[in-house]
């Protein structure tokens, strides 16, 4: 699929999602034990590459200058700060967003499965929040999937030319969107409904997580305009260094 | 901060505040969830007689659930440890552009 199909795809989701009855549901990601054995290995080997590419990806970003480790620092307490918001959504009951939008944009989806990870496991192990075992899975949806997306969308967006703040927040929503998606995918893989099989199942999924999600999604593709707007007033020298503003 | 963009970030700020905020003054009775397991309510209507095979390590060593007010905190220290990151590093910010402006 392109990145243009695909963000249509994504975006013909959230658009059906957004018309489903919806029980009053909240949650984030797989929980500790809710994923059979093998499904657990099974992501968790996938995700392998990307967290060796994403370290690599940091090496290189802080062997080239130093002070990249600053936005950095920045992207991983954004992603910190935003994971742990429980907030209200129209559907009667509260979620979390995932934050990993910023990082993506500025040092690629790579990087951020390393700060997508750390998160993760502090969640899991001092929250019980996510878990161990859903570790793999979570860190596909949240650290690899959805910052992909939200680097496409930033990408096409660039590439039409679209305001820059826009596409921002276009990048942030989407990818915390698909995140959601991903994981009701993850869940009816394991999960196929008798009647209906794996679609049915992630239907079920999606009409549960996501209109909870849509609102949410919104509201951390603002916050991650905010933050951008903030650091493209304070802080251009790094954001040059990192490639994100132009000229050196 | 250029004056435009102040404005843009009151402007975003209110509708962020906006959008969390009415639900619960719209959405009368609504529970707006305490647990945050909705996932494992529908695999447990798709799968019956499901059991997690695995407990988070912080429950076993507990022997319970976590107690809904110490989650809060944690969830709170997690939130001070991130805006900590962000204030300091952008205070730096901020003051530099101050000196490069003298």
């Amino acid at each position: 699929m392109t990145r243009q199909q695909k963000k249509l795809f994504v975006l013909s989701i959230a658009f059906a999602a957004a018309f489903a009855i919806v029980p009053g549901a909240n949650a984030m990601h797989i929980m500790e034990g809710y994923l059979p054995l093998q499904f657990c290995i099974a992501w968790g080997v996938i995700c392998i590459p990307f967290l060796v590419m994403g370290f690599f990806s940091i090496q290189n970003k802080l062997r080239e200058n130093r002070k990249n480790i600053t936005i950095l620092a920045m992207s991983g307490a954004f992603i910190f700060v935003i994971s742990s918001l429980k907030i209200p959504s129209v559907t009667g009951s509260c979620s979390h967003m995932t934050g990993t939008g910023l990082g993506a944009i500025l040092f690629g989806p790579g990087a951020v499965s390393i700060l997508g990870i750390i998160v993760l496991v502090f969640q899991a192990v001092m929250l019980a929040h996510g878990g161990l075992t859903s570790l793999g899975a979570n860190t596909f949806s949240m650290a690899v999937a959805g910052p992909f997306l939200s680097y496409g969308v930033y990408m096409v967006c660039k590439k039409c030319k679209v305001n820059r703040r826009v596409s921002v927040f276009l990048a942030a929503a989407l990818g915390d969107v698909f995140t959601y998606c991903v994981t009701s995918f993850q869940l009816a893989v394991a999960y196929p409904s008798e009647s209906g099989g794996m679609l049915a199942s992630a239907g079920k999924f999606l009409a549960v997580f996501a209109p909870t999600q849509l609102p949410l999604a919104m509201i951390e593709g603002l916050l991650t305009t905010i933050i951008m707007i903030t650091l493209e007033n304070y802080a251009q020298p790094e954001l040059r260094d990192v490639g994100y503003l132009e000229g050196k | 901060m250029k004056r435009a963009d102040k404005r843009t970030i009151t402007v975003i700020m209110v509708a962020v505040v906006l959008i969390a905020a009415i639900p619960l003054f719209i959405l009368k009775g609504a529970e707006f969830g305490g647990s945050d397991d909705a996932g494992s309510q529908v695999v447990e209507s798709i799968e019956k007689d499901f059991e997690p095979w695995f407990s988070p390590v912080l429950e076993s060593m507990l022997g319970r659930e976590l107690p809904g007010e110490v989650e809060s905190l944690i969830f709170c220290i997690q939130t001070g440890i991130g805006v900590g990151i962000i204030a300091f590093l952008l205070g730096r910010f901020v003051e530099r552009k101050k000196w490069e402006k003298k």
